[in-house]
């Protein structure tokens, strides 16, 4: 006998997800999902975003990694609420682990919550978390094929981040081919060219981001207004 | 191998349906899956094939139907298929596209006895 199902797969996960958006929209809180490879500088990026964006916003950070805590103690030496999400061997976050993360905050004392995701281009791709953008990181001496190679993480992701920009010089990283790659996955991706380490190009990453948490949470407290 | 939490959420929801149904075994688990997913087939049996020990899908086989990309253009108003690598309208060439299928992931029916 055929049994008719027509039941989502993914579904468990994106309930979760927009449990988790509905908690944090209560909250005001715009959540950044930051992605790419092992060693891309995810962990030096958000440092510097911290450092740059603190007096403006109340950060918090959940850390991902397979194993270990050194990310997040990074995070806290600079005094900024951080938890560590050890995946135990899975590659990727789940919205499911962000909500048991989310009672470890005080959500009542932040703006923006930076949820850095296990390295990996493949994998957390898939997986919704409650995010309100997607940010993904490709840095210079990974090489310039991996638009190409790994299309649907640029293909949902609203920010593309060439990272380690001023290692440039020293490899053969064709930029534009980058630049041409994510919009020919994601016509409306935003690419950026920056490094954490001198600076350069971070000023127009900044702005951007700028924007768009204050649009989140302009749009969230409007909702809030018309359904207290 | 962010197939495994997939294949038990896919599991979960034969192995409801089947019990729902009154099934002693799943012979087939049948699925459409959308082009805009890297989701690998292969991993997914094997893990599947592992998962299903000692339940009534216990040696069911995966079958998968794969579902093109097909966006509308907001600009002209194309609708056709479209490359995942190389997102364009096929009528006028904009980029303005809104998504219409090629990331579904559904249990569509079970063949069980």
């Amino acid at each position: 006998m055929e049994i008719k199902v027509m039941h989502q797969i993914m579904e468990w996960n994106e309930d979760v997800s927009d449990q988790v958006k509905a908690t944090l929209a209560e909250h005001r809180i715009c959540l950044i999902n930051v992605m790419g490879s092992p060693g891309a500088g995810k962990t030096s990026l958000i440092v510097k975003l911290i450092a740059a964006l603190r007096d403006e916003y109340r950060i918090g950070v959940i850390e991902g990694d397979i194993a270990g805590q050194i990310d997040a103690e990074t995070i806290d030496k600079l005094g900024i609420p951080v938890v560590q999400l050890d995946t135990d061997g899975a590659c990727h976050i789940e919205a499911e682990s962000v909500r048991h993360m989310l009672p470890l905050f005080d959500l009542e004392q932040l703006d923006v919550l930076i949820v850095e995701n296990i390295g990996n281009l493949v994998c957390p791709a898939e997986f919704n978390i409650g995010e309100a953008f997607r940010v993904a990181l490709l840095s210079v001496p990974e090489g310039d094929d991996k638009v190409h190679k790994y299309p649907l993480m640029f293909a949902t992701s609203d920010a593309v981040v060439m990272h380690k920009y001023d290692m440039l010089p020293y490899f053969d990283f064709d930029d534009k081919r980058v630049e041409n790659d994510a919009k020919g996955v994601n016509p409306q991706v935003k690419v950026f060219r920056a490094s954490s380490r001198t600076g350069e190009g971070m000023e127009e990453l900044l702005g951007y981001l700028r924007a768009r948490i204050d649009a989140v949470r302009t749009a969230q407290a409007e909702t809030k207004e018309e359904n207290p | 191998m962010h197939e495994m939490s997939i294949v038990q959420s896919m599991l979960d929801i034969a192995l409801r349906a089947g019990g729902e149904a009154g099934a002693k075994r799943i012979k087939t688990v049948r699925v459409k899956m959308g082009e805009y997913s890297d989701v690998v087939p292969v991993i997914m049996r094997e893990y599947f094939a592992v998962a299903a020990k000692g339940t009534i899908c216990e040696g069911a086989q995966i079958e998968i139907t794969r579902i093109p990309v097909t966006m509308r253009c907001r600009a002209c108003g194309w609708e056709g298929r479209v490359d995942r690598r190389r997102i364009v309208c096929g009528g006028c060439g904009g980029i303005a596209l809104t998504l219409l299928t090629g990331r579904e992931f559904y249990v569509e029916s079970l063949e069980a006895e």
